[in-house]
């Protein structure tokens, strides 16, 4: 296990580095420098930036150096300092900004990970043991459904029910009268009649798709002989199902907690848009919008590290769960 | 082996069977006979028919796209007409018996506008009535890049008299209907065009990478690897913002596409490197090769004929998801813009929960999106089921 951990970590170190790589294109791909934006606001604003001011912050963005010290310069300080740089659009440093929304974003995405598990466990299940019932089906369409809508109209649709049938407010995870207020019983049950909104919203196309593998899995491992064999053998149906296909089964589990929480922080930019969630998502459609690159590409950035730990722990927990992975010739 | 099924006819189910076939095949089952000689592309078509929901499917996404073709005659106004005093008018009902015969019409509407809140309340006139009809006259538009015609299938009589909406008019008062269907040329060619430039790539890449092997492959697969384990909206999201807004509709719109198809070609590659891998050990290659046929020839005659059905499955499959990612960029503001007209803009007028409660009628585009959608990811469904017919 120790050299599979070893090796899988190591793994990590190209892909983090290209993406560095990959951020630091997409901060340089608008026009100008961002010591040339700053100065520009600030004389929109009126107000001047001395000579050394402006030297300090060239010296500091590495503006006019080529680029591989520019590049030098980003990333040193954010490994050493944990320095994204400034967001010239909200003038404070992005990392916090960051520190603000990025425990929410990673709260609720294990939140709608989990939902996903407890919701598409037992459909998965119940679709490959019944196949072509009526259940199963339903369940189908539903699940084609959620993965051929758009997640914002999801969201968009469900907060025009709730409004007109529910009477519930318009988005956000708090009612206005608990916002400010402190934690206590009362705010936690106000989160829970808001919070299943972004769930299901956020929860849809992953749920559809992980009850699509999870059949797909389960019945091809219930035809397998071995079942065949142990069911001749007169073992209980239920135990012929649970002891061993399931366990194999529930590998897609494990196996997707990558992609999975990829699509969650992906669709987090739409979905937290429509619902008004004070996550990551609508920070980045904000930055890109006034092309405030530093925080737009340090929320990339983070994105995507959070994706490739994604991918480590869920590597990491199928080789613990199943030694073929972890003991594989490669 | 005393008489075969003509492979020809044995396929077509309403074609008369051969005189000297005996068996008669039955709708979708063939005799040993028939499927033992018929074409690769037979045993898919025969497999693929069986699929009920692919069937409705491919029914539907040829539907679309002949949409696509006719859009101008399809919709009842042009793509920019609007009339500013039908802010938000309500879909307006069709009525087909006009005193038990047929005839078309349905009720004029008007708005009062609350002096204080401002809010429009639109009211039908059911004593008064405007006639539509088929076929009729109204703006005039080009089809298929040359012909220029003024007949619409569906329309007002009277082109100056009172506007028709269908389904609604959006806030600036443009035709929802005439705005879906002229938003399909956008919405359903940006899978395709997207799709091909993801088939170029994922072709040349996905099949160097199968063909060669060793180094190729091992570079080739972690650069799949990396962009797959990146989030794809954001990234997208940081490209299209990166599109200079001076460009013009139709530069956006292939910028937009290739932003789209630059990330969207690493499952087509994966899946045209394992066919290539596969296919590589088969006899038949052996043989052409000691046969001494070039490389060229061994891939573009003997093993891309092998796998085009599944990379026509890929293919369909892949354009739902470009169909998707352009909406939801287009809805964030960060796609294609107004004027163009695609699914993702005209949605754009569904930004919040207020616009929505007073006219619920702009997310029919979102409708649309889900149809297309759904008709293309079943249609893929059962092309990827029937593209290798030898499996069962």
């Amino acid at each position: 296990m120790g050299r599979y951990l070893l090796r899988r970590v190591l793994i990590m170190v190209p892909t983090l580095f290209a993406i560095s790589i990959a951020t630091f294109i997409i901060i340089q791909l608008p026009p100008g420098d961002y010591v040339t934006t700053l100065i520009a606001q600030y004389s929109a604003q009126g107000d001047q930036l001395d000579g050394p001011q402006i030297e300090a912050l060239k010296n500091r963005y590495g503006v006019g150096d080529p680029m591989i010290v520019q590049y030098w310069k980003w990333i040193s300080a954010i490994l050493f300092h944990l320095d994204f740089g400034e967001s010239f659009a909200w003038q404070k440093p992005v990392s916090s900004l960051l520190a603000d929304r990025l425990p929410l974003t990673i709260a609720l995405s294990i939140i709608t990970l989990l939902f996903i598990w407890a919701v598409s466990f037992p459909i998965g299940i119940y679709s490959a043991l019944r196949q072509y019932s009526a259940g199963d089906y339903v369940f189908t369409m539903i699940g084609f459904i959620g993965l051929a809508t758009p997640n914002f109209l999801i969201a968009l649709v469900l907060m025009y029910l709730g409004m007109q049938y529910f009477g519930t407010g318009a988005g956000g995870l708090f009612s206005p009268e608990w916002k400010d207020a402190s934690w206590n019983i009362g705010k936690v049950l106000d989160l829970l009649g808001h919070i299943w909104v972004p769930l299901v919203v956020w929860g849809t196309a992953g749920t559809a798709g992980m009850i699509r593998i999870l059949r797909a899995n389960l019945l091809d491992e219930i035809r397998k002989p071995y079942v065949t064999a142990a069911r001749a053998r007169g073992v209980s149906e239920t135990k012929l199902t649970v002891k061993y296909p399931l366990r194999v089964a529930l590998n897609p589990f494990f196996s997707t907690i990558g992609w999975v929480l990829a699509s969650l922080i992906s669709a987090d930019a739409i979905v937290s848009k429509v619902l008004n969630l004070p996550t990551m998502g609508p920070l980045l459609l904000d930055a890109l919008r006034s092309q405030d690159m530093y925080l737009a590409g340090s929320i990339v950035l983070i994105s995507a590290t959070l994706t490739v730990i994604g991918t480590l722990i869920s590597d990491l927990l199928l080789g613990w769960l199943d030694p073929r992975v972890r003991l594989g010739a490669r | 082996m005393t008489t075969i099924a003509e492979p020809h006819g044995a396929g077509e189910p309403d074609a008369p069977p051969p005189p000297d076939a005996p068996t008669a095949p039955e709708h979708g089952h063939h005799s040993d006979d028939a499927v033992a000689v018929a074409s690769q592309w037979q045993l898919t078509w025969w497999s693929f028919r069986k699929h009920k929901l692919a069937m409705i499917g491919a029914i539907v996404t040829l539907g679309l796209y002949l949409m696509v073709i006719f859009a101008g005659f399809l919709a009842p106004y042009a793509k920019n007409f609007y009339s500013p005093e039908y802010t938000y008018a309500p879909p307006q009902q069709l009525h087909v018996l006009d005193d038990g015969r047929f005839g078309l019409y349905v009720h004029p509407q008007s708005a009062e506008q609350d002096p204080s809140t401002l809010q429009l309340t639109w009211t039908v006139d059911e004593s008064a009535r405007t006639d539509v009809g088929l076929f009729v006259k109204g703006d005039e538009y080009r089809m298929l890049g040359f012909l220029t015609l003024d007949r619409h299938l569906i329309g007002p009589v009277d082109p100056d008299g009172e506007p028709v909406f269908l389904l609604g008019a959006d806030k600036n008062g443009h035709d929802i209907l005439s705005r879906i269907i002229h938003g399909s040329v956008v919405s359903m060619t940006i899978g395709l065009v997207g799709v091909a430039i993801s088939l170029v790539i994922a072709i040349v890449l996905g099949g160097l990478s199968g063909l060669l092997g060793g180094l190729t492959d091992t570079v080739i697969q972690r650069v799949i690897e990396f962009l797959m384990s990146l989030p794809a909206i954001p990234l997208w999201m940081a490209l299209a913002a990166a599109v200079p807004p001076t460009w013009n509709p139709l530069e956006r719109y292939f910028a937009i596409i290739l932003i789209l198809s630059l990330i969207g070609w690493t499952g087509l590659a994966r899946e045209v490197r394992g066919k290539f891998m596969s296919v590589r050990e088969e006899e038949y290659i052996t043989a052409a090769t000691v046969d001494g046929a070039g490389r060229g020839r061994l891939i573009f005659r003997h093993m891309l004929p092998q796998f085009t059905s599944h990379i026509i499955a890929g293919l369909s499959l892949s354009i739902p998801s470009m169909i998707l990612a352009e909406t939801s960029l287009s809805w964030l503001g960060l796609g294609l813009q107004a004027p163009v007209v695609s699914w993702g803009v005209l949605l754009q007028e569904a930004q919040n929960i207020r616009v929505i409660t007073t006219a619920p009628w702009i997310m029919i585009p979102g409708l649309a999106v889900v149809v297309a959608v759904l008709a293309l990811n079943f249609f893929g469904d059962g092309l990827r089921d029937a593209a290798d017919p030898y499996k069962n």
